[in-house]
Formats: structure tokens, C-alpha cells, sequence
């Protein structure tokens, strides 16, 4: 509303000139700040275009949203699911190379989103430092800074796939929560230098200010001490409410969960702080009753976005698109099988090829209209190849709910409807 | 710490190698520009200070405020404040089951509870005190959280109905999956 009120003192102003031309263009800016109810001209040519914006947004014709979702077997979906949402996923279908817009940047929170007045938030360090520090916003924003670019994956995306029948999902539902961005910030070496760390320690709470107050231990490996990030901005700007406005920890390659966001403390111990989250939650059950913990990589993976579940093709040529990554560095290759996996080829790696983050490949494709079954199957640089489903249930069995990375099967029915199968 | 500590210990070793490494060189580094390594950014923080924000509470117990609690004051508690969400004897959800489920990791369908899955129950007061209840976090005061976790630890078959649950006996309260867990052995599919 204030944007828009602006806009009309201006027009007031350009309106008192005598330029014609201010006058009409005054006249394009009332609809420019009505973006959504803008349509479509007939000849582009012959019609002078809306005038520049304060904040821009896509145009209106594009119309991909996050799809909310409730957890393993619950419906996805807003309208009367809305209340139950405790996600939301990204529309890998719809989205090209390899970073999300933040708008589309899927959601995992505990309760809610925080709404925070960065003015009033504090980063404390404490615990077995030398000097407990607290911190303004403005402190670390001051700090030396660095930008990377990395995928931040949900420790239980895809986490339908443990399900004994394969549900008819789109991609945005098996593997909607992950997204990559850039993200800048102040490395946690730097903060930890500022502090001055003590002997002893080797665990770090890191605590979040929000209504969960969610706590996670962060082992102090050198991973994440070289590679940790506290981190403010996101794609160029703040950091979104939804991913921890105004700080949140970033730590390359681990589970989304414990790169805790709304960051308010960092204490240091010399043993994990045992929280619910990494006990209770977050532990990977295995067949014989144990548990995996402080299972923490993401390891490799990789998805055809396109075609996809529950789209529709036809025959001719396709480009088969998708995503690789690995929480363990590069990667190496990403492979494309058309007919279930029994023979594979080696698609092509857009660069930008980072580590512990999303890689584009693509692969030129005729479709002839028999059924096809479309695969892809990541290695990463520590050669680490991604296991099909058989071969992970096989060790993991079906309870483990998180860290399902196994390679995920489109069947391409001769109708051209594309489907998600277990192949 | 015990045995998992220990272990999760050794696997850190070079973990804390090169810590000690990372910290060294960023500290020789510094030292160019900055005496001590230090920005000039930030303050220290007061005692004070730490206290109001330092609310994590560890499998030792530390952290734990004084208080207490019975299994009879937990039942009021958790009938008025939490049965809402877990059902009136926690096992009825809709939300998290947090009674029964023991001897059931091992099957194809699994329960997981506070009696069945949860290793430390030092962890309760941490949860409870920070997240619950849901629609109003930190709102409960340090005798009702230790009631309502003497209420669930009796109700799972772990405490006798007299129990009394302070910052002394909590940390000494074995749970059944203590054991349960094991350290990431991933990579694990070949």
C-alpha cells in the first residue's frame, strides 16, 4: 500500500509538467502497481510498456507455487489441508537450472515462522569459548564475509518412497523439499576465532528463536568448522522469514534440520547435547530396532524434474532434465536409463559443477510412444554411486523415514502419461 | 560421557585435530591485521545474560532448574495442558504417541515413544520447557514440567507412582532404548 501510495504522489507531481508523455506514462504506473489484474495487449509493439517498479514479481501468467504438506502419508495440497501443513515443497517441475527462487524455497518449520525485528536479535557464543560474545546483526554483517552457493535438502525428502506402494506424486511431491540458493554470510571459523575456542570442545548447540526453540548439536568435525556459515543473506538479499530472518546456520551438505534457523545461540561442549531432535526425531530406525544417529550428510542423488510424474508428453523429442547432488562434495557423473536401468548414458553436467550442490544435466531424448521407464542414477567425487530402491531397503529396511536417496522411476505409460513407479 | 560419547569421541579425533589446526591458522592469520585475531565486534556477554538464555538442559542433568514433581500433580498437568493434542492417557494423539510402544522397534510397525524410542530422559525437560505446550511454548513453570514428566515416565512403566522428579533424580532415570542407537555407519549400501 505504500509503494502504491508513493507512486501516485508522483504521478500527482508528473502530472502537474506539461509533458504529455510524463502524463501518459503516470498513467501506465496506476496499472503497473496492479500487476496481477495486467492483460495481455494485442501488439506489444504498438502499446508503450508499464514503467519500473519498486520491488518486481513475475508475471502474472507464471503460476507455480510451493504445495503444502503434512508429513508421510498425509495429503499435500493448501485449501482445506492448509491448517495441518507444517511444510511446503518446491515445483522442481517448473523450475530451469539450479537455483530456487526464494519465493519457491521449500519450508520446514516447528512452529511457524518467527516474525523477528532484526534490530532486537542477538547471536550469543558461549559455553567453552574464551570470551562469551553476543552479537548484533550489525556486528556480523561487519564481520569478513563469503558467498556459496549449496543445496539445503530436508533429512526427510522423498520419505514417501519408503512406503510399500508408489503413490501417482509428481516430482514436487518425492523430492519438493530441497532447493539450492546462495547464501552469504560470516564463516563460523571467523566467529569462533572472535570467541577464542577452548580445548574441550568439540560439540556446538546451535538454538533457534523460535516458538520451537529448536535445538541441534553440530559436531565441531573440520567440515563444518572449514565450511559452516552463519548466514543473513539469501540470493542476493535478506535471508526469507521462512528460512530464518535474520540469521540462520548454514552447513553445507547435512540435513536440512540442523541448519537451524531465526540462530540466536551457539554454545560449545565436549559432548553432544542430546536434544529431542537428534534423538527422538531425526534417527534413522533400522530393521533390527536400532538407530542411526547423527546421521547427518545428505548422501548423492539425483531426479528427472522433467518429464515427470503426472505430466503429459508426446512423441518426438524431449530434453530429459534433472538434478544431481551430493552432501560429500561433487559430482562426478550423472547417468540417464530410458528403460528401467538396464542400459545407462552418461548425461551432460551444466556447469556450474559445486560441491554439496545442485548440478543440472540433460540429456536430448526421441520419444517412439512405447512405455519407457526414465531413470537417473548420481555418482558423486568420492565415488559413491546412488543405490536403487531394492538396495536400499535391503539394509535400511521400510521404518527409517529419512534419508531416502534412492534412484527414482518415472514410467512413461503409451499414452504419454508420465508416472511414478517402483522399478 | 559414556560408552556412545567415548565412541562418538574417538571417530572426532581428527575432527578435533584439525579443529585445533583451523583454529590455529585462522588465529596466525588474523594476527596480521588484528591483535588476538579479535574484530573489535560484538561485547562480552554477562553472566546475567548467559543465565536468561542458556536454557538447554544435558543428559548430566546440567542445566536443570530446581523444582519438582509428582506423578499425581503430572496427571492435572497433562490432562489440562497436553492431553488435547496426545489423547488423555498419551496414546491416543492426535499428535505424538508418548506412552507405550516398547518391544516394537523391531517389527514393521514400529512405536515410537518417550518408553520405547527416546535414549535420555533429561531430554523431556528440555522439550517440554522450550516447545510445549504447542499453542503457548514456555508458558509452564519448573514444578509442572518435572510433574508431567514424573506423569509420563510413570505411565511408561519407568518410575513407580510415587516417584518425586527434580534436577537429583531425573538424570539418574534409565530409559529402555537408552542403548538403541548407534553412530552414522553411512556410507552403508554398496
Amino acid at each position: 500500500m505504500n509503494e502504491g501510495s508513493k507512486i501516485v504522489t508522483r504521478r500527482k507531481f508528473l502530472q502537474h509538467s506539461a509533458s504529455a508523455f510524463a502524463f501518459g506514462a503516470a498513467a501506465l504506473a496506476l496499472s503497473a502497481t496492479k500487476a496481477e489484474e495486467l492483460k495481455p495487449v494485442d501488439d506489444p509493439m504498438r502499446v508503450p510498456g508499464v514503467l519500473p517498479r519498486p520491488y518486481g514479481a513475475r508475471s502474472p501468467f507464471e503460476k507455480q507455487t510451493r504445495l503444502g504438506g503434512a508429513g508421510p502419508g498425509a495429503p499435500h495440497g493448501w485449501g482445506a489441508n492448509a491448517p495441518n501443513n507444517y511444510n511446503s515443497l518446491t515445483p522442481l517441475q517448473d523450475l530451469q537450472g539450479i537455483v530456487t527462487p526464494s519465493s519457491l524455497h521449500f519450508e520446514r518449520h516447528h512452529n511457524g515462522v518467527p516474525q523477528i525485528d532484526p534490530s532486537r536479535h542477538r547471536l550469543l557464543l558461549h559455553g567453552l569459548v574464551n570470551q562469551p560474545t553476543i552479537f548484533t546483526l550489525d556486528d556480523v554483517k561487519r564481520l569478513p564475509s563469503v558467498s556459496r552457493l549449496t543445496f539445503l535438502e530436508c533429512g526427510g525428502n522423498s520419505w514417501d518412497g519408503w512406503r510399500s506402494d508408489a503413490g501417482d506424486f509428481t516430482v514436487q511431491e518425492t523430492h519438493g523439499l530441497m532447493s539450492t540458493s546462495e547464501w552469504t554470510g560470516v564463516k563460523l571459523s571467523t566467529l569462533l576465532e572472535a570467541v577464542g575456542v577452548q580445548r574441550d570442545a568439540t560439540w556446538m548447540l546451535a538454538e533457534g528463536s523460535d516458538a520451537a526453540g529448536l535445538d541441534r548439536s553440530v559436531p565441531l568435525t573440520d567440515d563444518v568448522v572449514q565450511e559452516a556459515i552463519i548466514c543473513y543473506g539469501q540470493n542476493g538479499e535478506a535471508l526469507r522469514p521462512e528460512q530464518g530472518y535474520p540469521l540462520r546456520l548454514l552447513l553445507p551438505g547435512y540435513e536440512g534440520n540442523i541448519n537451524v534457523k531465526w540462530l540466536r545461540r551457539l554454545k560449545l561442549g565436549a559432548a553432544p547435547f542430546m536434544t529431542r531432535w537428534e534423538t527422538a526425531k531425526y534417527t534413522d530406525l533400522m530393521p533390527d530396532g536400532k538407530a542411526y544417529q547423527f546421521s547427518l550428510v545428505m548422501e548423492a542423488k539425483s531426479v528427472i524434474t522433467s518429464p515427470s510424474g503426472q505430466q503429459e508428453i508426446h512423441p518426438g523429442f524431449h530434453e530429459i532434465r534433472g538434478l544431481a547432488w551430493s552432501g560429500r562434495g561433487r559430482v562426478a557423473k550423472a547417468e540417464v536409463s530410458v528403460d528401467g536401468g538396464r542400459t545407462w548414458q552418461l548425461a551432460h553436467l551444466q556447469d556450474p559443477i559445486l560441491p554439496k550442490c545442485h548440478t543440472r544435466f540433460r540429456l536430448p531424448w526421441r520419444w517412439n510412444g512405447q512405455e519407457a521407464i526414465l531413470q537417473s542414477r548420481c555418482t558423486d567425487e568420492t565415488g559413491y554411486v546412488q543405490p536403487t530402491r531394492q538396495e536400499l531397503v535391503k539394509v535400511r529396511g521400510t521404518n527409517s523415514i529419512y534419508h531416502y536417496n534412492a534412484i527414482q522411476s518415472w514410467r512413461v505409460e503409451r499414452d504419454g502419461r508420465v508416472r511414478n513407479i517402483y522399478a | 560421557m559414556d560408552e556412545y560419547g567415548t565412541s562418538m569421541r574417538k571417530s572426532l579425533l581428527i575432527g578435533i585435530g584439525t579443529l585445533a589446526i583451523a583454529i590455529a591458522w585462522v588465529w596466525t592469520a588474523g594476527s596480521a591485521e588484528e591483535s588476538g585475531g579479535s574484530y573489535g565486534l560484538g561485547r562480552r556477554a554477562t553472566d546475567e545474560e548467559i543465565r536468561a538464555w542458556n536454557i538447554d538442559v544435558l543428559p548430566t542433568g546440567e542445566g536443570l532448574p530446581p523444582g519438582q514433581g509428582t506423578v499425581k500433580q503430572g496427571a492435572q498437568v497433562f490432562a489440562t495442558k497436553c492431553a488435547a493434542c496426545h489423547g488423555p492417557t498419551g496414546t491416543e494423539g492426535p499428535k505424538d504417541r508418548l506412552v507405550g510402544g516398547q518391544n516394537t522397534l523391531a517389527t514393521s510397525k514400529p512405536i515410537k515413544t518417550i518408553g520405547s524410542y527416546w535414549p535420555y530422559a533429561t531430554t523431556l525437560y528440555d522439550f517440554i520447557n522450550r516447545a510445549m505446550p504447542f499453542n503457548a511454548p514456555g508458558s509452564l513453570n519448573s514444578d509442572e514440567i518435572y510433574s508431567v514428566i514424573a506423569w509420563l515416565l510413570f505411565q511408561n512403566g519407568i518410575v513407580k507412582e510415587d516417584a518425586v522428579i527434580d534436577a537429583r533424580t531425573l538424570p539418574k532415570i534409565q530409559l529402555p532404548n537408552r542403548n538403541g542407537f548407534i553412530p552414522d555407519p553411512r556410507p552403508d549400501v554398496r
